[in-house]
C-alpha cells in the first residue's frame, strides 16, 4: 500500500523514469520513512524501560548470584541497563569493589553495548525480526561464554591496583513518577535522533545506491560463502567504525541483498557494536594489556565463530 | 556550600557543570564547584554513571545531565 504510493511520488509527480535511479529513489524513500518511525518508537519503549534498571538496581541484583548464573542475568541486564561507554570505567569498578567477579562484570560490559537499541532498530527494519532476534541470541551467548572464559582464566591480578578499594556508600534510590519517566525517556529519545539522523541518512542513500546499481550477487565472488577470510576481515574492519551501527547497518543490509553472506554480515555488525578502538583506550585505564587483551581476543573469536557458523547453517 | 561534579570530562560533564554554575548563579547562592575526574574517588562516592552531582559530598544526581530547573530543585534544599 505505502510502496504503491511512494512509487507514484517517484514515477507519477517527479517523473522519474523507470530503471535504477527509480529504484534507488523508492527504496530511499521507503527506508527512510521506516526507520526513522521505527527509532522513534523503540528508542522511546526501550529508554522508557531503563528507568525501571538503573545501574545500581542492576548490581544489586548480580550481586547476589552464583558465577555462571550470574553471568546469564548480567548478560541480560546489559540490554535494559543505560549505559554510555563514557560510564565504563567508573562502572567497572563499581562492580569490582561491590565484589562482583571479573568475568561477569564483563559478561555486562559485552552485552551492554552489543545488544543496543539503535542496532535493534535497524536490524529489524532493514533485515527483519527474525535476524535482530538471532542477533540478540547469539549476541547474549558470546557475552555469557566470553565471560564465562575471561573468568575461568583467573586474570585479577591484570586489573588496576586503583581499582581494588573500599566500596563507596549506596546512592540513595530515586523513584520517578510516570511522567518523569516518560520525559527522561523523550530526552533520551531525541538525544539519540539528533546524534544519529544524519548518520542514518547518508548509509540509507549508500544502501540504495547499491541496492539500485550493484549487479545482483556481486559479493558472492568476494565476500561469500566459500571465502574463508570474509569472516575475519569483516571482524576486523568492523573495531574502526565505532558504536556507529546507524551508519553501518543500512550498508550492511544492502551488501547482504547482494550476495553477503548472513554469517559474514553478523560478524560484521557485532564487531562494529562490541569492539571498538575507543573502547579499548577507555577500558585500558582499569585492564593491564594482558587482561585488555584477553578481553578483545575472547569477544572477537565469539564473534568469529558466529560467523562461521551462520555461514554453515544458511549454506544448507 | 561546596558543589562537585563528577566525571572524566566528557561532554555530558562540561554540560552539567555549565548548567550547574547557571542555576548557581541565578539563585544568587555562594557555593563553590569542584570538578571530580580521579576515577577512584569517584567510585569512592559510590557513583557508577558519570555526569554526577554532589551537594557538600553527598551525591544528589549520577547519570543525567540535568536541567536547569532540575539543579536549581536540588540546591534549593
Amino acid at each position: 500500500m505505502i510502496e504503491t504510493y511512494i512509487a507514484w511520488w517517484v514515477y507519477t509527480v517527479l517523473a522519474v523514469p523507470q530503471g535504477p535511479l527509480g529504484a534507488v529513489l523508492e527504496f530511499f524513500i521507503y527506508d527512510t520513512g521506516k526507520i526513522f518511525l521505527l527509532l522513534v518508537t523503540i528508542i522511546f519503549v526501550i529508554s522508557f524501560l531503563r528507568t525501571f534498571f538503573p545501574v545500581e538496581t542492576t548490581k544489586r541484583l548480580i550481586s547476589k548470584l552464583p558465577p555462571g548464573v550470574g553471568n546469564v542475568l548480567a548478560a541480560l541486564l546489559g540490554i535494559v541497563t543505560p549505559f554510555c561507554s563514557c560510564s565504563a570505567v567508573p562502572l567497572f569498578i563499581g562492580f569490582v569493589r561491590g565484589g562482583i567477579p571479573l568475568g561477569v562484570t564483563f559478561s555486562f560490559l559485552i552485552a551492554s553495548p552489543m545488544i543496543n537499541e539503535v542496532a535493534l532498530v535497524m536490524l529489524a527494519g532493514l533485515f527483519g525480526w527474525k535476524i535482530a532476534l538471532i542477533y540478540i541470541g547469539t549476541g547474549l551467548l558470546i557475552a555469557i561464554v566470553a565471560g564465562l572464559v575471561i573468568g575461568a582464566l583467573k586474570l585479577e591480578s591484570s586489573v588496576e591496583g586503583f581499582v581494588f578499594g573500599k566500596e563507596g556508600p549506596s546512592l540513595a534510590e530515586v523513584k520517578p513518577s510516570w511522567k518523569e519517566r516518560a520525559k527522561t525517556a523523550w530526552g533520551e529519545t531525541t538525544d539519540i535522533l539528533y546524534k544519529v539522523w544524519l548518520y542514518v541518512l547518508v548509509a540509507i542513500a549508500i544502501g540504495a545506491f547499491i541496492h539500485g546499481y550493484v549487479p545482483e550477487d556481486f559479493f558472492v565472488q568476494y565476500l561469500g560463502k566459500g571465502q574463508w577470510y570474509s569472516v575475519p576481515l569483516a571482524t576486523l574492519l568492523g573495531v574502526p567504525l565505532y558504536s556507529n551501527a546507524a551508519g553501518i547497518i543500512p550498508i550492511i543490509s544492502a551488501l547482504f541483498e547482494k550476495g553477503v553472506p548472513l554469517g559474514t554480515a553478523l560478524a560484521f555488525m557485532m564487531a562494529v557494536t562490541a569492539l571498538s578502538f575507543p573502547e579499548f583506550v577507555i577500558l585500558r585505564k582499569v585492564l593491564k594489556p594482558r587482561l585488555l587483551g584477553a578481553f578483545i581476543a575472547v569477544v572477537s573469536l565469539g564473534i568469529m565463530i558466529t560467523g562461521y557458523v551462520f555461514n554453515a547453517v544458511s549454506l544448507s | 556550600m561546596t558543589i562537585q561534579i563528577l566525571g572524566s570530562g566528557c561532554a555530558k560533564c562540561n554540560l552539567l557543570e555549565k548548567t550547574t554554575r547557571e542555576a548557581i548563579a541565578e539563585l544568587g547562592l555562594s557555593a563553590s564547584v569542584e570538578k571530580i575526574s580521579d576515577f577512584g574517588t569517584i567510585a569512592a562516592m559510590g557513583v557508577m554513571t558519570t555526569p554526577a552531582l554532589g551537594v557538600n559530598g553527598v551525591i544528589r544526581s549520577s547519570g543525567k545531565v540535568l536541567t536547569k530547573d532540575q539543579v536549581k530543585a536540588l540546591l534549593a534544599v
